[in-house]
């Protein structure tokens, strides 16, 4: 017995004596929220992959951490003629095995990138009806049936891989990491799925030092366990603070909170399509003429909203109301629009001229898993809306049944809903991409209003958007972006609610340069 | 015998088929994987590109049909988050699971019985009131709180534990394993104690219950009066009584901790098929969740197999009879 007892003691001691695994020197280790679902970077389109696949394959422009473009394995880049643009590729850069990059690597890339085997949502996106040509080693020719200004916006979104190395390589290849190889700061070093991705210094990188010799990537996609390994010590960063945790973390005197804004506007979405839309009834539950179709309407029930409240109370300081689909800083965005002040009385007087006085009932439907407090923001606006006489009812789902729902769940796959909370995140980092595919009519033949969930329709506003996607010139390409979005807010065809803010929390002594496009990426880490 | 396991056999591939209607139509009818998958920049050119690549626009039984084809050649469907075969992803991760869910088991016997057994002999001393006031914490707390508070106070507050993940993993016989180095005890101990509970409470229950009934009775009188010492009649004579009723629930509880490991998974960020489970769920990647409540079945169903053959090793009053129902 005796010894039984000093063999448990002697093993709880040793359990306990061995030092935590904290990092080493030079070594980071962070937490993500979702795990990448594939090493290879052409797999699917999906923010956590894309992330991973930016750190070790370089894009031919980098979007900076506020998507400004910069150049990458591109240096300069012009419009040559009215559809072709030229490409002139940076020189002495080597692969992660010193074989050279050439232009060799970028048509191959072209081929590959939209033929994935299996991709759920390939880069085809960004690359279809674009024909590359190699003039020369270091140059390349991007020809277009039509002027295309988006280029450059374009390039920024896909790696670039070695044909040396992919030419024949599947989406296996890059699992085991036989086919990974790049031209970016961090080499791959093992992937073990569900459990960790680790990477170590590229030395002969062409671009800034990279600061960490080692990164190890862990999901932990419970948030309360992501904070809890942070506290730990386990690890030394992590994304997507749950908003509860954050006022807390920014008292402990061991963590460095770093916040930015996202490029995601968080919005809502109304039907302007049906004079009998199946979520809008009268007062008394009767039929009624939709009047989301009244522009003043739609102005009243922006002025109803406290966006104020919204970010104070629902998002405890963690957002920036919204007059418009992009923040400050963006491409294409209005100097001119504010967000809506907050009158009910006004909304009011607004709903008696235009024959609702008496308020009518309506349901708002939105996701409670996708977004930053979705289901409570839902909530406080039909709250809000209660009070100026429209009685809402709030109606939540997971993403999972609710975005099918939402774009194709009516009959003949139109969309289902009246009133819906959405969030949309520019891609491109500039204006026409929420302008494309929330606001212009719907046109399946020209792949425009993909997501025009409410199927608004202004021809001048269409107008504007087809022209600003055929003018290569900037200037006046963002006055169109601008007179468009003006036009379309001013008219109600989506109400901004507010712009997300992230926050990424880490260890003391490490910072993390903020990124609107919420990705969380090794290089944009630095330690104080 | 072999009669009897021939008739199991059987009667198994019905469930088996019923199973899988169940599951393939009951997945189908929600929601839309696509909406999951596509970026949301995509137009509609795009999209339907991509519903065609997965085979969504087929109508539902003829998607029944292929999987029954292929299933019966041992494909069970591609992950469409993956592109990879649902197969390998669960088996992937199916080490990681099993050793979570055997240590656990593994806990809650060596902790559950003896505790049980002593609650059972001394049922009125301090001590087994205590026992037996924490096993109702333990069946009571729900899981997800337990395991946050284990991290909160072993790993956040005292800092001996590592609060997530699996440790270093050594290969035995060709599969990764994490027992084997300190490290990996380390990180097995909280989530295997974690899903431990739960089962220990119970075993500790029932031990205790069977203890109790059995301690009475004249073999154990008999077996004192014949001098026998304390430590046989107990270790012999009560335990081999006691545990039929155990073996039943251990048994039935062993397929329920491998299959849903999930929230202890997912606390830990356990690399288990529990949380691959529930992410497959979340983000409706069918094949995998219709593969793995496959697997799942046959898992229930071999368990309960053995589970009826060791009855008739420990109780010779029982004989597996074809019994004509």
């Amino acid at each position: 017995m005796r010894l039984l007892k000093l063999t448990v003691a002697a093993l709880a001691a040793a359990l306990v004596a061995v030092p935590a695994t904290a990092s080493a020197a030079g070594q980071l280790t962070i937490a993500l929220a979702s795990e990448p679902s594939s090493i290879d970077p052409h797999f699917h389109n999906l923010g956590p992959n894309n992330a991973l696949a930016r750190v070790m394959f370089d894009r031919l422009i980098m979007p900076d951490e506020k998507q400004r473009l910069r150049p990458g394995l591109a240096v300069s880049w012009k419009p040559i003629g009215d559809t072709t643009w030229e490409f002139k590729l940076r020189e002495g850069v080597k692969f992660h095995d010193g074989s050279p990059f050439t232009a060799d690597d970028v048509v191959f890339t072209f081929q590959r990138a939209p033929n994935v085997e299996g991709s759920p949502s390939s880069f085809g996106t960004y690359l279809k009806g674009k024909e590359v040509i190699r003039i020369d080693d270091y140059t390349v020719h991007i020809k277009t049936e039509r002027p295309y200004p988006l280029m450059p916006n374009d390039m920024s979104t896909f790696s670039i891989v070695s044909r040396k190395h992919g030419e024949g390589a599947k989406t296996p290849d890059y699992n085991s990491g036989k086919a990974t190889i790049g031209t970016g700061a961090y080499k791959f070093v093992e992937y073990l799925p569900g459990d960790r991705i680790v990477l170590k210094r590229n030395e002969n990188y062409w671009g800034d030092k990279p600061e960490w010799t080692k990164v190890t990537l862990k999901a932990i996609k419970s948030g309360p366990s992501r904070v809890a390994a942070l506290l730990a010590g386990d690890v030394d960063l992590i994304e997507q603070t749950p908003t509860p945790d954050i006022e807390r973390l920014k008292k402990d005197p061991n963590l460095t909170l770093s916040q930015g804004i996202s490029n995601r506007v968080i919005y809502l979405h109304l039907d302007h399509d049906r004079k009998a839309s199946p979520f809008v009834e009268a007062k008394d539950g009767g039929e009624i003429a939709n009047p989301l179709q009244d522009q003043r309407v739609r102005m009243a029930i922006s002025q109803a909203i406290n966006r104020d409240a919204i970010v104070s109370r629902v998002m405890e300081g963690i957002a920036i109301k919204a007059g418009q689909l992009l923040p400050e800083g963006f491409f294409g965005r209005s100097p001119n629009l504010k967000p809506v002040k907050y009158d009910p009385e006004l909304a009011k007087r607004n709903l008696s001229e235009a024959g609702v006085g008496d308020g009518f009932k309506l349901t708002i439907h939105g996701p409670n898993d996708r977004y930053i407090n979705d289901a409570k923001i839902a909530e406080a606006v039909a709250q809000m809306l209660t009070k100026v006489g429209i009685a809402t009812d709030v109606v939540t789902m997971p993403r999972s049944v609710y975005f099918k729902r939402a774009s194709r769940g009516g009959p003949n796959g139109t969309p289902e809903f009246s009133f819906i909370l959405v969030g949309w995140g520019s891609g491109t980092g500039e204006a026409s991409s929420p302008l494309k595919s929330l606001i212009h009519t719907y046109d399946k033949s020209r792949g425009f209003g993909a997501s025009n969930r409410g199927r608004y329709s202004n021809e001048k506003v269409d107008t504007l958007i087809e022209d600003a996607l055929a003018t290569v010139d900037d200037g006046k390409r963002q006055d169109l972006l601008a007179e468009a979005t003006e036009i379309a807010i001013n008219d109600g065809a989506i109400i901004p609610l507010h712009y997300q803010v992230n926050t990424w929390a880490a260890r003391k002594g490490i910072k993390y340069r903020a990124r609107t496009d919420e990705a969380t990426v090794a290089t944009d880490v630095i330690s104080e | 015998m072999s009669v009897f396991i021939t008739r199991r056999v059987l009667q198994s591939l019905v469930v088996v088929f019923v199973m899988s209607l169940l599951v393939f139509f009951g997945v189908n009818i929600v929601g839309d994987p696509i909406d999951m998958l596509i970026n949301p920049e995509a137009d509609q050119e795009d999209i339907e590109a991509a519903i065609r690549a997965l085979g969504l626009d087929r109508p539902i039984h003829e998607q029944y049909w292929y999987f029954v084809v292929n299933a019966l050649k041992g494909d069970l469907g591609k992950s469409f988050i993956f592109a990879e075969p649902a197969l390998k992803l669960i088996l992937q991760r199916m080490p990681a699971t099993m050793e979570l869910a055997l240590t656990a088991m593994i806990m809650a016997i060596f902790v559950g019985i003896p505790l049980g057994v002593f609650a059972g002999l001394r049922p009125n001393s301090k001590i087994s009131k205590t026992i037996m006031a924490g096993s109702i914490l333990g069946f009571s707390l729900p899981t997800f709180w337990v395991g946050l508070m284990f991290i909160m106070i072993f790993a956040v507050m005292l800092g001996w534990l590592p609060s997530t993940g699996r440790g270093e993993t050594t290969s035995l016989f060709g599969i990764q394993v994490s027992f084997l180095t300190w490290d990996g005890l380390r990180h097995l101990l909280l989530p295997a104690l974690n899903l431990a509970l739960f089962k220990m409470s119970l075993v500790i229950r029932l031990a205790r219950a069977g203890t109790r009934e059995v301690a009475l009775q004249d073999y154990i009188k008999f077996a004192r009066a014949k001098g026998l010492s304390s430590s046989r009649v107990v270790l012999v004579h009560v335990m081999k009584n006691i545990m039929i009723p155990v073996v039943t629930v251990l048994g039935l509880e062993l397929g329920g901790v491998i299959a849903f490991a999930v929230v202890t998974e997912t606390v830990f960020a356990w690399p288990g098929m529990g949380k691959l489970l529930i992410d497959s769920i979340q983000l409706l990647d069918r094949p995998v969740v219709v593969a793995y409540l496959m697997i799942t079945v046959l898992m229930f169903i071999v368990i309960n197999l053995m589970v009826d053959v060791i009855y008739s090793i420990l109780d010779p009053r029982v004989r597996l009879k074809d019994v004509k129902s």
